[in-house]
């Protein structure tokens, strides 16, 4: 017996584009005529794209998952890393049987639980006690387990008090604690996790990723766990995969998964030039054509210093004319937290219709504001009068903020890195003596 | 398919024809049973009449039968009191008509949870012709007190060796609706067309089956129109039961074993569409 819990055979998904349910039935008929009768290939197989949701696909069908291979060993733990849109949860589905690949085929050992949405098939009129009942037969559990665990499961949610009332009349935070407790009690031989540390406090978590990392390394367990939180998939995993456009990238040690991703998301350039309308980011009437971050000296700059400005320039043509138009920056540390928003103000009064045209905007992020680190902005165009967004495009371009040894953001002899979100130069008054 | 022994096969492409995986459905009884207790349960919950609303329903539609048809449309009962004529064809139609209704709706109301988690999908319309099973045996209930008094009143209804039939009618019309509702629901996951015709359909059906008529005034007025509601598989169901409670109606093996068969393969086709739809329905939906 080999000790491989999970194992998927060159497993591929593809899914139908655009609006379901129009046209199905003359597809339908093709596809019966070519298969079944005339025993050819299935005529919509052929044309899929590769999943680039940054692209428009040029076919209707699309491969979310294409040619998977991937063995998972008894009691391992492993992450599943890679964009939104990468096929993270269409793996996941595929193995607790939501749904069924195109092709290929997926062997397991042992009983499946999934988390992919916990709480969920709780019904709002039923109380806490009968929907562990519930939620517990959904998962697969007879009876007489859901007896055996079912102290277990309620000190764990720390729901006792509540467990006669209506799960409708819970908090969400509690919904969630209950329906992770009885699909981590559930004890199958494989878990399957899908960004549950998303939703609940910072207490929850670690009690979640506790109660996981027990399930695999005392119980023997294989655990599966698809997150967006680089720290938690660093607790829990040994191992991760990093996952792209519906292929596996990498797979190793989690943590360098961890890095090499991170990097990679670091790809975006730091001035950019799109040379083709069609293929320019942003609406019908108004398309990007340049942007990048120059210096005082209007030089492209690769990084700039935490105590110099940054300088955006960004050049857009308007297609059409557009009243009352305005635009601004939005610009997101590398964990994703939003650092500001900035909007053109410079015309708020007035009705300034921008004409057909190519434009030109600069605006300047001023030194000793940001901190140390990686950056990405972006870039929205808008009417204020009534507010309305034209596009807003996320991730165009990145700033690099190193920090600098002179003086006038921090004292020389300062070795720690500097602690905050932002790093602003505040106006310090003299020192007063007030008595001696 | 030939694995080595410790392997359980998740998924592939293509499944076979007919997998009603029964060991598996069994391991699932008690999420049966769960789903049976939710929705007698939820059913009445925050109401003020309660479990009262499952009487309700059959008084006031015997009622206006009474009424519409019996009064002002003057359809003959077969000399049976109007009261238990329709009261017994309405208590049959409704677990008919309702189970149908339901279960066809199986996809679409359940594509939340069937989106998250696996069961055998087929624990969903199964609880819900279990359900209806329940009310039907409540609402038999009021058939059976309406009955009993009528009979102290003096009036000539006898139940005969017939009645004994009633389980096996009851199957019928559990494997007829189960049957139709899990093919349409399997269709509505793509064509919801299907969606706005069952309501209609299943309306314009009861007038297809002796339920405000007896078969007997049928076979006078519109001879030639027999084969149609004699091909309608609940006819025999409506007929056997009046005849077996209340002495009256058109009773006859072929009508009934047809009814019979009829059922069965409606429900193996069902369960063959059920089988090839819940495998990937969560991509068309």
């Amino acid at each position: 017996m080999s000790d491989i819990a999970i194992k998927f055979e060159n497993i591929s998904k593809q899914y139908r584009l655009g609006k379901i349910g129009t046209g199905t039935l003359s597809h339908d008929l093709k596809r019966w005529w070519t298969v079944s009768v005339r025993h050819q290939e299935d005529p919509y197989l052929k044309i899929g794209a590769v999943n680039d949701r940054s692209m428009k696909a040029d076919s209707e069908y699309v491969w979310a998952l294409r040619d998977i291979n991937l063995e998972v060993k008894q009691g391992e733990v492993l992450g599943i890393i890679g964009k939104n849109g990468a096929g993270k949860s269409t793996l996941l589905k595929l193995l607790s049987r939501v749904t069924t690949p195109t092709e290929g085929r997926i062997l397991a050992k042992g009983r499946i639980a999934s988390l992919l949405e916990v709480g969920t098939g709780f019904h709002p009129e039923m109380t806490g006690r009968e929907n562990i009942y519930m939620n517990g037969s959904i998962m697969g559990m007879t009876k007489a387990e859901i007896t055996r665990k079912f102290d277990e499961i309620v000190d764990f949610a720390g729901v006792a008090k509540y467990i006669d009332t209506p799960v409708k009349r819970y908090s969400s935070g509690m919904t969630v604690r209950l329906g992770f407790a009885i699909a981590a009690h559930l004890e199958p031989e494989i878990l399957v996790v899908d960004e549950v540390l998303a939703v609940g406090d910072a207490e929850f978590q670690k009690k979640a990723v506790g109660k996981m990392q027990d399930v695999s390394k005392t119980h023997g367990r294989t655990v599966l766990f698809v997150s967006h939180n680089m720290s938690a998939v660093g607790d829990l995993c040994e191992n991760a995969i990093i996952m792209h456009n519906g292929v596996v990238n990498r797979m190793g040690n989690a943590r360098e998964m961890i890095s090499a991703y991170l990097q990679s998301t670091r790809d975006i350039p730091v001035s950019r030039t799109w040379h083709q309308i069609e293929s320019a980011p942003g609406s019908a009437d108004i398309k990007i054509r340049k942007i990048r971050s120059t210096n005082r000296d209007e030089d492209i700059i690769q990084y700039s210093f935490t105590t110099s400005d940054i300088g955006i320039e960004i050049e857009y043509e308007v297609l059409h004319d557009i009243p009352f138009f305005t635009h601004g920056i939005n610009l997101y540390n590398s964990s994703g937290i939003h650092i500001f928003s900035s909007h053109d103000t410079n015309n708020y009064h007035k009705d300034r219709t921008i004409q057909r045209g190519i434009y030109l905007t600069k605006v300047w992020i001023p030194a000793n504001l940001l901190q140390e680190g990686d950056y990405l902005l972006s870039f929205a165009a808008m009417r204020y009068n009534p507010f309305t967004v034209l596009f807003h495009e996320k991730d165009l371009l990145r700033l690099q903020v190193l920090d600098t040894m002179n003086q006038s953001a921090r004292p020389e002899d300062y070795k720690l890195e500097f602690p905050g979100i932002i790093r602003p130069k505040l106006i310090w008054e003299e020192l007063v003596s007030l008595s001696f | 398919m030939n694995l080595p022994e410790d392997w359980t096969l998740i998924s592939e492409p293509k499944g076979k024809l007919v997998s009603l995986n029964l060991k598996e459905l069994w391991r699932y009884k008690d999420l049966l049973e769960m789903y049976i207790k939710r929705d007698i349960v939820t059913f009445y919950k925050q109401t003020i009449l309660g479990p009262l609303w499952f009487f309700i329903q059959p008084i006031f539609t015997t009622i206006v039968f009474m009424f519409v048809f019996g009064g002002l449309a003057g359809i003959p009962t077969d000399g049976i009191p109007q009261a238990l004529f329709y009261l017994s064809g309405i208590t049959l139609w409704n677990y008919f008509s309702d189970t149908l209704t339901k279960t066809s709706d199986t996809f679409l109301q359940n594509q939340a949870i069937f989106g998250k988690v696996y069961f055998p999908r087929l624990i969903a319309p199964l609880s819900i012709t279990m359900t209806g099973l329940i009310k039907m045996f409540i609402q038999f209930s009021l058939f059976a007190i309406v009955y009993i008094w009528f009979v102290m009143k003096g009036v000539d209804v006898k139940p005969n060796i017939y009645a004994l039939l009633f389980p096996v009618l009851l199957l019928i019309l559990a494997n007829l609706s189960l049957g139709f509702g899990i093919i349409i629901s399997s269709m509505t996951t793509k064509y919801r067309d299907l969606k706005f015709l069952i309501t209609f359909a299943v309306q314009l059906w009861m007038y297809a089956t002796p339920v405000i008529y007896p078969l007997s005034v049928m076979q006078g007025n519109y001879e030639k129109y027999m084969w149609l509601i004699q091909a309608n598989p609940v006819t025999a169901v409506m007929e056997t039961f009046k005849f077996g409670f209340l002495g009256q109606g058109t009773f006859t093996w072929l009508s009934l074993g047809y009814s019979f068969l009829f059922s069965f393969i409606v429900l193996f086709l069902g369960i063959i569409v059920f089988n090839k739809v819940e495998r990937s329905f969560m991509d068309v939906i």
